[in-house]
Order: C-alpha cells, then sequence, then structure tokens
C-alpha cells in the first residue's frame, strides 16, 4: 500500500475516522481539559470536526490538498478555542503543500504534515517540550518515514509524554507547577489524528 | 484626513461578549468631537458563551470597514490565534485588516480615539501599540 498514492477519497475517509474518533474520545479530551484548561476541548473538537464532515460530504473536494484546506478552513470557523486556529492552519498548510495532486505519496504528506507543524508553531510559538499539540505531531510526522502506524504510535507515545511537563503556552501555562502530572489535551487530540490515518490505511 | 472621509475601523475581539461590547462602549465614550469611528464588538460564541468566533470576528470587520483598513484588537489565546489564522488566510478580512499588539482596553482606546482624529491605519496601530508603554507603577 505504500506504493500506492492516496487519492482524495482516502483523505476524506482519514477526516471522517478522525471526526470518529474524536466523538468517541470527547469526553476522555473534555476531562483532560478541565484539569489543566476550561473544559471544552472535547466539545469544541467534536463541534469542528462534525462540521468538516458535513462540508466534505456534501461538496467532496477533487484533490488531497483540497480536502485539507475544506478541513482546516472548517476548523478554524467552528471550533471556538485555541485549537480552531491550530489545527485550521496545520491542516490548510498541509493541504497547500500537497498542491494540485490528484494522489499523494506518504513522503509528500508527511512533506505536507511537516509543513504544518511548522506553521502551528509560528501562530502559536510553542517549542518541544511545551506540552502542547506539537509534543504529539512532530514525533508522529517524524515516524511516518516509518509507517503509518509507527505514526500513529509515536503520536500516541508523544502525548503521553506531556504528562510531567510543565505547561509553557495558552492557560495551562497560568498554572505553573500544578499543570504538571495531566496529560496535554491538545496532544491527545493530536494523536486521534495520526490513529484516524493508521485505521483508514489498513 | 489628507482631503477624504474615510475611517479607520476597529474590532474589539474578547472571550465575552459582555467585555468587548463594554470595552467599545468605554473607547467610543473618550472619543472627543472627531468623526464618528465604527467600533464592532466580537465577543464569545454566536450563542452567546465564553469562546472567540471566527465567524463574528469576520462580519464585524466587514462591518466596519470604510475602505480606509480595520484595525482589530484581542484579548488572548484563542483570541490573538483566531484573527492571526484569519489574517493568513487572506479572503476572510478586509484587505487592510491589521491585528494590533497592544493591551486591550488601552489599545482599544488609543485605537478608537487616533482614529476619530483622522490618523490612517498605520498610525492607529502605532498609537494602539504605543499603550504598552505607560507603564502603571
Amino acid at each position: 500500500m505504500v506504493d500506492t498514492g492516496f487519492d482524495a477519497g482516502f483523505f476524506v475517509r482519514w477526516m471522517v475516522a478522525a471526526a470518529g474518533l474524536v466523538e468517541q474520545e470527547a469526553g476522555r479530551l473534555t476531562e483532560l481539559d478541565s484539569a489543566i484548561g476550561d473544559a471544552d476541548h472535547g466539545t469544541n473538537m467534536q463541534r469542528g470536526f462534525a462540521a468538516v464532515v458535513k462540508t466534505l460530504e456534501s461538496e467532496p473536494p477533487a484533490t488531497p490538498g483540497a480536502v485539507l484546506v475544506t478541513a482546516g478552513r472548517q476548523l478554524i470557523s467552528t471550533v471556538g478555542g485555541a485549537s480552531g486556529p491550530l489545527y485550521g492552519t496545520l491542516l490548510r498548510r498541509a493541504g497547500k503543500s500537497l498542491g494540485e495532486a490528484s494522489e499523494v505519496t506518504v513522503a509528500e504528506l508527511q512533506a505536507g504534515l511537516r509543513a504544518g507543524v511548522e506553521s502551528v508553531r509560528e501562530l502559536g510559538g510553542a517549542a518541544p517540550g511545551d506540552k502542547t499539540m506539537v509534543d504529539a505531531l512532530l514525533p508522529g510526522v517524524e515516524a511516518l518515514g516509518t509507517s503509518l502506524d509507527a505514526a500513529a504510535g509515536a503520536a500516541e507515545e508523544g502525548a503521553l509524554a506531556t504528562v510531567p511537563m510543565r505547561a509553557q503556552k495558552g492557560r495551562a501555562s497560568y498554572l505553573g507547577e500544578r499543570s504538571i502530572g495531566h496529560q496535554d489535551p491538545g496532544a491527545t487530540s493530536s494523536a486521534l489524528l495520526f490513529a484516524a490515518l493508521a485505521e483508514v490505511a489498513r | 484626513m489628507s482631503g477624504e472621509d474615510r475611517v479607520v475601523g476597529v474590532v474589539l475581539v474578547s472571550h465575552s461578549k459582555a467585555v468587548a461590547e463594554a470595552v467599545a462602549e468605554l473607547a467610543v465614550g473618550l472619543t472627543g468631537d472627531g468623526p464618528k469611528v465604527p467600533v464592532a464588538a466580537a465577543g464569545g460564541t454566536p450563542d452567546g458563551g465564553l469562546g472567540t468566533s471566527a465567524e463574528l470576528i469576520a462580519s464585524a470587520a466587514r462591518e466596519v470597514d470604510r475602505g480606509a483598513g480595520v484595525a482589530l484588537l484581542v484579548d488572548l489565546g484563542s483570541a490573538v490565534l483566531t484573527v492571526k489564522a484569519l489574517i493568513a488566510e487572506g479572503d476572510e478580512l478586509p484587505a487592510d485588516a491589521r491585528l494590533v499588539d497592544a493591551p486591550f482596553v488601552e489599545g482599544a482606546v488609543a485605537a478608537v480615539v487616533s482614529a476619530s482624529a483622522g490618523a490612517n491605519l498605520a498610525a492607529v496601530v502605532a498609537t494602539a501599540e504605543e499603550a504598552y508603554g505607560y507603564r502603571k507603577r
């Protein structure tokens, strides 16, 4: 499967699977966010991805890049929290870097997501170790070079690794030491994105 | 005003509808007799909750756009990130939309007062950003 490219249909299925996992894990995301944030991450992400699915299914874009750009725009418009512009920027930037190609390889997807993560870091100013979504996204993107399953595993490990970190960005950073010992909600939902990708490729 | 009547518009983006509207009222209330400055509050989510709405921000920016540019002041977190993402998007906001790097209340007053004195967008932004320079102790 690595030799064949992924088409727009695959990317739509990826977003639908991500929406499914977000739906399934919404309670846990909100619970994690109630420990160090404002207890809305699950509901925000649910609203955002539901809007993404609705748009993609009513007007399926023709290319993988267009799927991600459309999904990113929807997230920016509908999420209502910082994760909206952050995830929106991730997908939109990745989508733009995929260009007009009707099929993309894993390597192209990796390059696109790498550019997306770079934009997320510019937007939010987060560095690795700051206890943010970047801590799951970076290892996930790097492990795409091995396999999609490896990427899902690496992103999940990255999310777990945020537990002992002290938050340096966003509302959680105001808690100082008290942010230590909790898994970051954004890193957790970022890992779901990679889990969904591995799921649809199986 | 270099021979024209166009005034810079100001959008106030807060997580709270009440905060955005109150700061708008304060800033307009402190304006002198200059031309009326279009000011719009984009506070909270469309259902009245706390948060940031890209749609409210975009419609507020269109509402205050008189062709002289729009200055957007924001409170924190997702308000900052949403405006940055919208500006990067390129077509959601008026062409001359600028995120102002200023404290919310002080920056809003500085922006509205300077706009009412006929300042252009660059001058409105600069005046609002100078608000960081006023130390309180």
